[in-house]
C-alpha cells in the first residue's frame, strides 16, 4: 500500500508539472496584461500538433519539438499582433468573447488541417520503456523526462523572472502596470514578448506530452478548465502560486481518484464506498478550489499590488 | 431605514459606463415591445407561410432567452460575471424529470420544487462565491456549475450521463394543455415577458439602484450604508431561480434531460448571448439569444466546419462591434455613440 | 429615432426567426432521408465514418434508394441532446424525412427517438443501441443494425470465462455506458474481479489507474474506454510496461482509434460484429471502395453506415412508399446483403449476428485495423428481448 502511494505521489506530481507549464504562461498573461485568455488551452493543442507533424516529417521526435517551439512561438506573436493587441484595453467579457471565437475557430481549423481522427506521436526510443521502481512497480522514462522538463522550465523561469530586466518589468507590470509604462518601457513589446513566451511554453506543454496523450481537437479545452483552477488557486500572475498550485491539484486529483473510495470504505460498506468515491472524485479540484478562495479569496500568492 | 433615504440621491446619481447607455430609455423598451409582439404573432406568421416548426424552434429559443434574460441581472447589473449558470437551468430541468418519474406530474408544483431548489443552491454556492471577486469569482461560479454536473453524471438512478426521456409533457392543474406545441409557447412567453416586466421593475428599484451602485463603486455604497454583500446574494438567488424556471421549459421543450444541460460550455454559451445582445440591457440578451441560436442554426446547416464562421463573427463583433447588437443597432440608426 | 432604433432591433430579431424557414414543398414520391450523426467537436469521427459510409452505399446505388429520387439531409447533432432533439423534430416535421439514420452516441438516441418515432418517421441506428429501446421501451418504428451496446462486451466476457481467467481487472468511464459495458462483461464471466475502477470522463492521464493494475497484476484487463481516452489508456498501458498482461477491450481499440494508437495497441484485443478483414466479396470491395475515397480504414462504424443504407434500399424497392405497414414489414425482414454476412432482426428490430473476437494487425501496407481471430458468438441475440411488447 506505501508503495502504491509513493507511486501514485509522483504520478500526480507528472500531473502538476504539465499543468504548471500551462499555467505558467496563462498566469503571466493574466497577472501582467490582465487578458483572460480562454484560447490559452488551444495553444497547447496547437503545441501537440505542431509536434506530431513535425515528428512524422522528420521522422523524430527531438528535431520535431526543435521544429515546434520556435513556430508555436511565432505563431502567438502572430495572434497577438492579429487579435489579442487590440484586447488588452477592453473589459473582461469582451476578451472572453473573443478568445472564445479564437478556441471555435483553431479548434475547427486542425480539424480541416489534420482530420477529426486522433493523431499519434510515439515515444522517442531514447525516452521509451520504464525504469523498476519498487518491487513490480514500473514507472515510464518518458514521465520521468516530463517531469524533469518541467522542473528545468520552473528553474528557468525562476531566473529569468527574478534575475534579469525583463523579469524585471514583468514584476514590475503585473503590479502596476500603467507606472511601467510611464517610466519609458515600451509596454507593446513588453507584451508581445511575454504573450509569445506564454504561447511557446503552452505549445511546449502539449509538446511534451503529445507521446502519451491523443492528439485530438478539442485536447485544449479539457485542460484550459484546470489550467484556470490552477492559476486561481495559486494566485493570478504569481509563477510561483501557479507552481505550488498545479503541483497540488495534480496530487488531490491523482491520489483522491486512487485513495478516495479505499479511505471511504473505512466508514461505509465497500459498494457504497465506491459509489460514494466516483460521485467525489471529479468534484474533488473543484471542491478544493472553492475551498481555497473560501479562506484566501485571491488565492494563495496573490501578485497583484505585492511582490510575485 | 433612515439610510436609504440618505442614500437616495447618490444612488441616482451613479454613472453607468457611457458605452452601456441609458438605462431603460424609449428605445429599449421599444425594442421589448417589437421582439415581444414579434414573438406573439410568430404562430400566425408560421401557419400562414406554412411552417408550424417554427413555433417549436423558437420555443427553444426562448428557454436560452429567458436563462439570458437573468444572466444578465448578474452580469449587465451587478457586475457578477457567472460561469456556472447553466447548473441553474439544470435544476430546473432535472425538477421536472425527478418528479414525473415518481408521478408528480404539474408543471406549477414542478415549477415550485424547481425554484426552491435553485434558490437554494444558488444561496449557498453564491455566499460562498460572493467573498471572491473579479476572475476569481468567474472561477469559483464555474468550480460549482462543474460540481453539479460531474454529481448528475454519476446519478445513476436519473439516467446519468445518458439523460431520462419525459414520457409526456407536465400537465397543468391536471391539463394535458401543454402538450400542445403552440400552448407550450404562449406559456412560456408570458413567462419570459412576465420576468422581463418583474427584472425591469427590480432594476428601477431601490433593489436595483444599489446593485448598480456596488458595480460601481462598492465602497461608497457600504459607506452608505448598505451591506452589498446582502444585495448581490439577493440577485444571485433571483437570476438562479429564473434560469431554474427556465429549465422546467427545457425539459418539457426536448421532452428529455441530461446532464448535458449543465456542461461549462453551455453557461459560456450563456455569457456570450448576453454579451452579444447587449449586457445591461435586459432586452439585449434575449435578441442575443434568437441571434445567437438561429446563426449557430443556419451556420450549421452551412457547412459541417460552421463553428470557423462562429468564431470569426464573434471575434468580428469584439473587435469592431462595440456593445452588442444593441448597440450595433444603435449605430446604425445613429442613434449616439455606442 | 427611438423607434426607428427599436425597429432595427425588432427586425433583426423576428426577421431571423422567419428567415431561418424556408418551407419546403415536398413531393410524396420523393424519399427524404435525414442523416443525423456527431459531425462536430472530438467525436466527430465516427459520425463522419457512419457518414461516409452510407454515402458510399448511396453513391453504389447510383443515388437513389429503392430506386425512388432520394433526397439526404446531413445534420450534425452537436453532441448536444437538446440540440439533437430540436433537430430530429424538425426533419420530421418539417422536411418530412421518410428516414431518421442515426445517431452515434447513446445520450442523443435517448433525446431523439421519441421525436422521431412519434413523427411517424423509421429511425435507423448505425451504431448506438441502448437496453431500454431494446428492451421495455422498444418501439415498433425504431430499427438497429448495429448491436446491443452491451453486446461488444459481453463477448470479451465470454473470452475471458473460456480462456479461464481466475483474476480479471476492469475499468470503464463513470458514466452510463460505463456501467453497463462493465455489466455487460460480467454477465459471461464468473471469475474473480480483482478490481473495479470508474475513472472520470474525458480523463487524460490514467497513470494512477495503471499502478493499480501493476499492483494487482491480474491474468487480463477489461476496459471500455471509447475515442481520445482509448488512444491515452493503450498508449500509456505500453509505456508503463504491462503488456504482458493482455488486454481485453470494447470500442477502445478500432480503425477511428487506431491511427493514432498504431505499435501500441498491437496484440489487443476487442469484441465486433465485423472487422475490415471479413471474408466477403461484398465486405472486401466496400473496404477497398472506402479507403480509395476517404483514404482510410473504415471501422464497424462505417459499415453500419452502409448497411443503413442497404437496408433502407431494399425496404423502399420491396413495399415502395406510403404505406407505413408494409414498409415496417419490408424493413423486418431485412432483405439486404449485410456486409457482416448474415443478418436479421430479433422481434425489437435489434440485430442477430455473429459476434468475433478481434486482435489489432499491422497490415502488408503499414496501416492498422483490426482482424477476426474467433467467434465468440453466433445467431446471437441481446439480453432484453424478452422485455419488448411491441
Amino acid at each position: 500500500m506505501f508503495n502504491l502511494f509513493l507511486l501514485q505521489a509522483l504520478n500526480g506530481v507528472q500531473f502538476g508539472i504539465l499543468l504548471f507549464l500551462v499555467a505558467a504562461g496563462l498566469t503571466l498573461i493574466f497577472g501582467v496584461m490582465d487578458l483572460i485568455n480562454l484560447a490559452h488551452g488551444v495553444l497547447y493543442m496547437v503545441g501537440a500538433y505542431f509536434v506530431a507533424a513535425f515528428t512524422a516529417a522528420t521522422g523524430d521526435f527531438f528535431v520535431g519539438l526543435a521544429i515546434a517551439l520556435p513556430a508555436a512561438l511565432a505563431f502567438g506573436i502572430l495572434l497577438e499582433v492579429l487579435i489579442f493587441r487590440h484586447l488588452y484595453d477592453r473589459d473582461h467579457l469582451d476578451q472572453v468573447l473573443a478568445t472564445f471565437g479564437l478556441i471555435l475557430i483553431l479548434n475547427e481549423a486542425v480539424k480541416i488541417i489534420w482530420g477529426a481522427a486522433p493523431m499519434s506521436v510515439p515515444v522517442p526510443d531514447a525516452l521509451s520503456g520504464s525504469i523498476p521502481l519498487i518491487g513490480f512497480l514500473r514507472y515510464p522514462v518518458f514521465r520521468v523526462a516530463i517531469i524533469a522538463a518541467g522542473l528545468f522550465t520552473a528553474v528557468g523561469l525562476w531566473l529569468l523572472v527574478n534575475h534579469t530586466r525583463i523579469g524585471m518589468l514583468l514584476r514590475a507590470g503585473a503590479s502596476n502596470a500603467p507606472m511601467v509604462s510611464a517610466l519609458g518601457v515600451d509596454i507593446r513589446r513588453l507584451f508581445m514578448v511575454i504573450f509569445g513566451l506564454g504561447a511557446m511554453l503552452a505549445a511546449f506543454a502539449g509538446a511534451m506530452i503529445a507521446p502519451i496523450l491523443s492528439v485530438e481537437p478539442g485536447m485544449g479545452d479539457q485542460i484550459l478548465i484546470l489550467t484556470f483552477v490552477v492559476i486561481v488557486i495559486g494566485g493570478v500572475g504569481s509563477v510561483r502560486g501557479a507552481f505550488v498550485a498545479a503541483i497540488l491539484v495534480g496530487l488531490v486529483d491523482t491520489l483522491g481518484r486512487t485513495f478516495g473510495p479505499i479511505l471511504l470504505g473505512q466508514i461505509m460498506d465497500a459498494s457504497a464506498a465506491s459509489q460514494t468515491g466516483r460521485t467525489i472524485a471529479p468534484m474533488l479540484i473543484y471542491i478544493l478550489m472553492a475551498a481555497v478562495l473560501f479562506f484566501r479569496p485571491t488565492g494563495l500568492f496573490p501578485a497583484r499590488g505585492a511582490a510575485a | 431605514m433612515s439610510a436609504s433615504e440618505a442614500a437616495g440621491r447618490p444612488v441616482d446619481q451613479v454613472q453607468t459606463p457611457a458605452k452601456r447607455g441609458r438605462l431603460f430609455g424609449p428605445g429599449r423598451r421599444l425594442a421589448a415591445i417589437v421582439i415581444f409582439a414579434a414573438l406573439a404573432l410568430l404562430p400566425l406568421v408560421a401557419n400562414l407561410i406554412g411552417d408550424p416548426f417554427l413555433v417549436v424552434t423558437a420555443t427553444r429559443i426562448m428557454v436560452f432567452a429567458l436563462a439570458a434574460l437573468s444572466l444578465d441581472l448578474l452580469i449587465g447589473f451587478g457586475a457578477m460575471v457567472s460561469f456556472g449558470h447553466a447548473a441553474f437551468l439544470g435544476i430546473g430541468a432535472y425538477a421536472v424529470a425527478i418528479l414525473a418519474s415518481h408521478g408528480v406530474e404539474d408543471i406549477l408544483v414542478q415549477t415550485v420544487v424547481a425554484v426552491a431548489a435553485a434558490s437554494l443552491f444558488a444561496f449557498v454556492t453564491g455566499a460562498i462565491s460572493l467573498k471572491t471577486k473579479g476572475v476569481y469569482f468567474i472561477m469559483i461560479t464555474l468550480a460549482f456549475g462543474q460540481m453539479a454536473y460531474f454529481f448528475m453524471v454519476s446519478l445513476s438512478a436519473y439516467g446519468g450521463d445518458d439523460g431520462i426521456t419525459l414520457d409526456r409533457r407536465s400537465t397543468l392543474l391536471g391539463s394535458r394543455l401543454l402538450s400542445d406545441d403552440i400552448a407550450l409557447f404562449y406559456a412560456l412567453l408570458a413567462v419570459l415577458v412576465l420576468a422581463y416586466l418583474g427584472l425591469t421593475r427590480l432594476i428601477g428599484s431601490r433593489f436595483g439602484r444599489v446593485i448598480r451602485g456596488t458595480r460601481e463603486n462598492p465602497a461608497r455604497m457600504q459607506a452608505i450604508g448598505f451591506e452589498p454583500f446582502r444585495f448581490q446574494l439577493t440577485a444571485y438567488v433571483i437570476a438562479g431561480a429564473i434560469a431554474a424556471v427556465a429549465g422546467v421549459f427545457l425539459a418539457n421543450q426536448a421532452e428529455f434531460v441530461s446532464p448535458a444541460y449543465m456542461s461549462w460550455q453551455r453557461s459560456g454559451e450563456l455569457i456570450v448571448m448576453v454579451v452579444v445582445g447587449g449586457m445591461g440591457t435586459l432586452i439585449g440578451p434575449v435578441a442575443g439569444a434568437i441571434a445567437f441560436l438561429l446563426l449557430e442554426d443556419w451556420l450549421a446547416a452551412f457547412s459541417e466546419h460552421w463553428k470557423l464562421g462562429l468564431g470569426v463573427l464573434l471575434i468580428l463583433l469584439v473587435l469592431f462591434g462595440r456593445g452588442g447588437l444593441a448597440g450595433l443597432a444603435r449605430r446604425l440608426t445613429g442613434g449616439g455613440r455606442a | 429615432m427611438a423607434i426607428i432604433r427599436t425597429a432595427a432591433i425588432g427586425f433583426l430579431a423576428s426577421a431571423a426567426l422567419v428567415g431561418s424557414a424556408f418551407a419546403q414543398e415536398e413531393a410524396d414520391d420523393t424519399l427524404t432521408v435525414g442523416v443525423m450523426v456527431t459531425l462536430s467537436g472530438p467525436a466527430a469521427v465516427l459520425g463522419q465514418q457512419a457518414r461516409d459510409g452510407f454515402m458510399l452505399a448511396l453513391e453504389d446505388m447510383g443515388g437513389e434508394l429503392g430506386g425512388v429520387k432520394t433526397e439526404i439531409i446531413t445534420v450534425d447533432d452537436e453532441l448536444k441532446p437538446d440540440v439533437a432533439a430540436n433537430k430530429a423534430r424538425e426533419l420530421v416535421e418539417r422536411d418530412d424525412a421518410d428516414f431518421v439514420v442515426g445517431p452515434i452516441f447513446s445520450n442523443i438516441m435517448q433525446a431523439i427517438a421519441k421525436p422521431v418515432t412519434d413523427g411517424g418517421a423509421f429511425l435507423i441506428s448505425p451504431n448506438a443501441g441502448p437496453s431500454n429501446l431494446a428492451g421495455a421501451d422498444c418501439d415498433k418504428n425504431l430499427f438497429v443494425v448495429s448491436y446491443q451496446n452491451d453486446q461488444n462486451h459481453e463477448v470479451l466476457g465470454k473470452y475471458a470465462q473460456d480462456q479461464g481467467y481466475q483474476r480479471v481487472f476492469l475499468m470503464a468511464p463513470n458514466y452510463q455506458a460505463g456501467k453497463d459495458s462493465l455489466a455487460g462483461f460480467k454477465r459471461s464471466y464468473k471469475g474473480e474481479v480483482v478490481n473495479e475502477i470508474y475513472t472520470s470522463l474525458g480523463q487524460l492521464d490514467f497513470s494512477a489507474e495503471l499502478a493499480q493494475i501493476a499492483a494487482a497484476q491480474p491474468d487480463a484487463v477489461f476496459t471500455f474506454m471509447p475515442g481520445g481516452m482509448g488512444v491515452n489508456l493503450v498508449k500509456q498501458y505500453r509505456q508503463a510496461g504491462l503488456d504482458q498482461i493482455p488486454f481485453l477491450s470494447a470500442f477502445t481499440v478500432d480503425e477511428t482509434t487506431l491511427p493514432a494508437q498504431q505499435d501500441a495497441a498491437l496484440g489487443f484485443f476487442g469484441g465486433s460484429n465485423w472487422a475490415p478483414d471479413m471474408d466477403n466479396e461484398a465486405s472486401k470491395a466496400f473496404v477497398a471502395a472506402y479507403e480509395e475515397k476517404y483514404g482510410s480504414v473504415p471501422g464497424s462504424y462505417a459499415m453500419h453506415g452502409y448497411d443503413a443504407a442497404k437496408l433502407i434500399d431494399a425496404a423502399v424497392r420491396k413495399a415502395g412508399l406510403g404505406d407505413q405497414d408494409a414498409l415496417r414489414k419490408a424493413l423486418e425482414s431485412a432483405d439486404f446483403q449485410s456486409l457482416r454476412g448474415d443478418f436479421e432482426f430479433g422481434p425489437n428490430h435489434y440485430p442477430v449476428q455473429d459476434f468475433y473476437l478481434v486482435k489489432v494487425a499491422k497490415r502488408d501496407d503499414g496501416k492498422f485495423q483490426t482482424e477476426i481471430e474467433q467467434t465468440i458468438f453466433e445467431d446471437y441475440a441481446d439480453n432484453y428481448v424478452a422485455s419488448c411488447k411491441m
